[in-house]
């Protein structure tokens, strides 16, 4: 450790106020991990709760009330404050200005400013649980939100406000891209993680103010009886899931995106080989945020849109899929001829391709209109979209937070016990969600309180591996924690994996306080593995 | 495959059913074969590109693209997709265009129950009633929030809408009984707004659809009222045990009959026929203390002597209550 532990941004400067008021980016990140990760602790006790519910038919420990609020709140954290904000702002705001060699994001302040907009948001969300909570379903829809005696409102306005927090963090990442690269620093030699930050930040300003203008349409319909989406008044309920999807398709995309960034930076490190068809990878994030504005019909397959309709939105939800399967196919080939190693961020690595796949061609099989009208709303798009937002972005999350933990704390966690958790959340999360492709093909509905006797196997099998899902995550969560104390000696070094790109190679474990302590000089491309040999600094 | 489909699917009931399944296995398979080719390169390539314990960090190789690799990942995936887009697409009319001689069944979601009126008039709550080999038209409409009609073993599903009707059909070849499902998630009592479809033969139909509507005048009240307590979805959320569900149960009404009842306004009333006629047919004035105001009005439901055989069944469960 030595002089470097001396000068970083974790202790200096120090204070509560210095943190609070802090315009370090780093300082910034951590906020919002430490967030979002208490927020997604709590979203996942919540679906601990509906499956120990759902184990057995029948209410047998919650009412129908208590559940629909279980449900709505699980997905309204889950997705509102940790997966949208937490993951862009915390491996984002941690890494970005280092990959590019700058000293801080384009605009620091404003990047504190989203922080507390996230912040005041959330103490809405909390408010709202507090106070009784929400049943309408993270989706909010019409007319069910309009009648709900449930809190509506203060959970919408939560929704609005860190919309902001998210308009403009996407705005600084994109102004950061642009202006503050190191000289030498093309567009074809940053990192994938920086691409697909881009991508997402893109989305992100363009898609988010429609959900914004929504939530406001909702909040004066209940405000002041404006027939907007509601029939009694005059509005029209398919007209709400438009504008509801128009954002929140391309919203998945701002969840998926900063994952298979995270992906395309730890498979070739912990390769030690050049990633595959890097051009590929960097356009198909981009024609992948653009076509993802472009099929949000497929959520609707079943209110009624026209025939015309339906046909188009099926043939656009195809082009997502092609790019995507060939990045599968790239990230693969990335360890041909490598010298790949079993490392934990690689395992998660391993296992994010393994159930990112079945969450991608689970969705070839939503995306066949005829074939979508029986899946449509069932536990097969539940178990779906878990396998995309679960099996794919918070594994590659835990991957990522993994990877660069050495290098955001200078000290490294036991890897034994961070193995047996990465394989333990690989499979708690197979034995959870698989079994509810099944339960979706035979007809079960999701949001359910209770079932039908026909659906017990499957469901109390779900609900059993789900307990072994949460423990791995929980325990995973320990072991990064407890390699913080004081006396864990195990120093990472400044580049344990033996990594290519600049917060590996040009600045301290954990990084100064104005990141680099001379200006960087750019020695080689992100994955030039095939020329410099950069030697690991940490040896298990 | 029979198996593998009596494994994934429930039993195949409308004429559409057997090619939606055939759609879902082209791309089951496919996607198995896809799936099996990521795992094995995977596996495969992380082994043995593995570092061994002792070997030394070297430069490694620069190989990063195949064009022939490369265009098979584009090309095989598209031909793929394209056949299921287009059997997607193919299926779907069917399941679309509905044939001029169906029979058109008018349903209508409400929160938690389905009713069914028939075209020779005559109405079913939470049953519905079908020839087999004939074409249902099924026109769905909502009177209050958003509900799904589904029928699993008719791979058929529409939404229910509060301004609009949607229109799905089936054909059922196969006489039995059959599960709904809401799938558009409604409220409190989304789960227990279910409802079974009845396939019977035509001529079955026939006669009892010409007997829709004219049967109860003569048995006795409570008995008639036993039987409106189900066919009328009173039991999704009034119990007949005490327990309490959304709604009091009818034993708790009934061992209180004579007595107070407090409301949540705080003003209370005597449970007499009364009370009971309007609370079925005006919920929403008097709101039972601790309960949410979530049940809807029957005032066109149900006739006047339906309503008397309900309190009539009501008041008989005091007394009898091993029900």
């Amino acid at each position: 450790m030595g002089d470097n532990q001396k000068q970083n941004y974790l202790t200096h400067p120090k204070g509560l106020m210095s943190w609070l008021l802090t315009l370090d980016h780093k300082r910034i990140g951590l906020m919002y991990l430490v967030s979002g990760v208490i927020f997604f602790l709590i979203g996942g006790l919540i679906a601990l709760g509906m499956r120990l519910e759902l184990a057995a038919p029948g209410n047998d420990f919650i009412s129908n009330e208590t559940y629909n609020n279980m449900y709505t709140l699980h997905g309204a954290i889950m997705i509102f404050l940790f997966i949208i904000p937490a993951i862009p702002g915390a491996l984002g705001n941690i890494l970005l200005p280092l990959m590019l060699g700058a000293k801080d994001v384009a605009f620091p302040r404003l990047n504190l400013a989203s922080f507390y907009l996230y912040s005041l948001g959330a103490v809405f969300a909390v408010y709202t649980i507090i106070s009784g909570g929400v049943d309408t379903g993270w989706t909010f829809y019409t007319p069910y939100s309009t009648q709900s005696t449930s809190n509506v409102i203060p959970m919408t306005i939560g929704v609005f406000i860190i919309g902001f927090s998210s308009i403009l963090t996407g705005l600084n990442f994109i102004a950061t891209v642009h202006k503050m690269r190191i000289p030498g620093l093309t567009w074809y030699k940053l990192p994938l993680f920086v691409w697909a930050l881009y991508g997402t930040s893109l989305v992100q300003i363009t898609a988010t103010p429609v959900i914004a203008i929504t939530m406001v349409l909702l909040m004066l319909e209940r405000f002041l009886g404006i027939g907007i989406f509601d029939p009694a008044l005059g509005g029209d309920p398919v007209l709400y899931q438009h504008f509801f999807w128009f954002y929140s398709h391309p919203a998945v995309y701002i969840m998926i995106l900063p994952a298979f960034g995270i992906i395309s930076e730890i498979i070739p490190v912990h390769s030690r080989k050049k990633i595959w068809g890097y051009k590929f990878i960097a356009y198909s994030t981009l024609s992948i945020a653009f076509i993802g504005f472009l099929v949000w019909g497929h959520h609707m397959f079943t209110s009624g849109q026209s025939v015309f309709s339906q046909i188009v939105f099926s043939f656009i939800t195809y082009f997502v899929g092609i790019p995507t399967g060939v990045k599968i196919f790239s990230w693969i080939l990335t360890m041909y001829k490598g010298q790949v190693s079993f490392t934990p961020p690689m395992l998660y690595a391993l296992s994010f391709l393994f159930l990112f796949t079945i969450g991608g061609l689970t969705g070839i099989f939503l995306g066949a209109v005829a074939l979508d009208i029986h899946l449509h709303d069932s536990y097969f798009v539940v178990a779906h979209f878990h396998y995309v937002m679960q099996g794919g972005t918070i594994v590659a999350f835990l991957g990522g937070l993994h990877h660069w933990w050495p290098k955001s704390f200078g000290k490294m966690y036991n890897h034994t016990i961070a193995n047996i958790c990465a394989v333990g959340v690989f499979l708690g999360f197979n034995g959870t969600f698989f079994p509810q492709f099944l339960l979706g093909l035979r007809g079960m509905p999701r949001r359910y309180a209770t079932y039908d006797s026909q659906f017990v196997e499957l469901h109390s099998y779900s609900s059993f591996w789900s307990g072994i899902l949460g423990l791995s995550i929980f325990f995973a969560f320990i072991n990064l924690v407890w390699s913080l104390r004081k006396s864990n000696t195990d120093d990472p070094g400044t580049n344990p994996w033996g990594a290519m790109t600049l917060e590996w190679t040009h600045t301290t474990s954990p990084p100064h306080p104005h990141n680099f302590e001379k200006d960087p000089i750019l020695e080689h491309g992100p994955y030039d593995y095939d020329k410099v040999i950069v030697e690991p600094t940490y040896k298990k | 495959m029979d198996t593998l489909r009596e494994y994934f699917f429930p039993k195949q009931v409308s004429t559409f059913a057997a090619d939606i399944d055939n759609l879902f296995f082209f791309i089951f398979y496919s996607s198995v074969v896809l799936f099996a080719i990521v795992v094995f390169g995977m596996i495969y390539l992380s082994v043995k590109y593995r570092l061994k314990k002792d070997d030394d960090i070297k430069l490694t190789s620069s190989k990063d693209h195949s064009n022939i690799l490369e265009a098979l990942f584009f090309i095989i995936p598209l031909i793929l997709v394209s056949i299921t887009f287009v059997w997607g697409i193919k299926s779907y009319l069917k399941m679309v265009i509905v044939p001029d001689d169906a029979i058109e069944i008018k349903v209508t979601g409400q929160s938690w129950f389905w009713t069914f009126d028939y075209p020779d008039g005559g109405s079913t709550l939470n049953e519905l009633v079908v020839p087999s080999n004939t074409p249902i038209k099924i026109v769905l409409s909502s009177k209050d929030v958003l509900h799904s009609f589904f029928i699993p073993v008719m791979r058929s599903k529409m939404d229910a809408l509060p301004n609009r009707y949607n229109v799905m059909w089936f054909d059922a070849a196969q006489e039995g009984v059959y599960d709904i499902f809401c799938t558009e998630y409604c409220g409190t009592g989304h789960s227990q707004m279910g409802a079974k479809v009845v396939v019977m033969k035509p001529e079955q139909y026939r006669t009892w659809a010409s007997e829709l509507g004219a049967d109860d005048e003569s048995i006795p009240l409570d008995e008639l009222g036993a039987k409106l307590y189900t066919k009328k979805a009173c039991n999704t959320c009034h119990t007949l045990d005490g327990t309490a569900l959304v709604g009091p149960s009818y034993l708790q009404t009934s061992q209180m009959w004579g007595k107070e009842r407090i409301f949540d306004d705080g003003s209370s009333t005597i449970i007499d026929d009364n009370y009971i006629r309007s609370s079925i047919l005006e919920p929403q004035t008097q709101i039972v203390a601790g309960y949410q105001g979530v049940m809807p009005t029957y005032q066109g439901l149900l006739n006047d002597r339906e309503l008397d055989a309900l309190i009539a069944f009501l008041k008989s469960l005091e007394v009898d209550s091993e029900i």
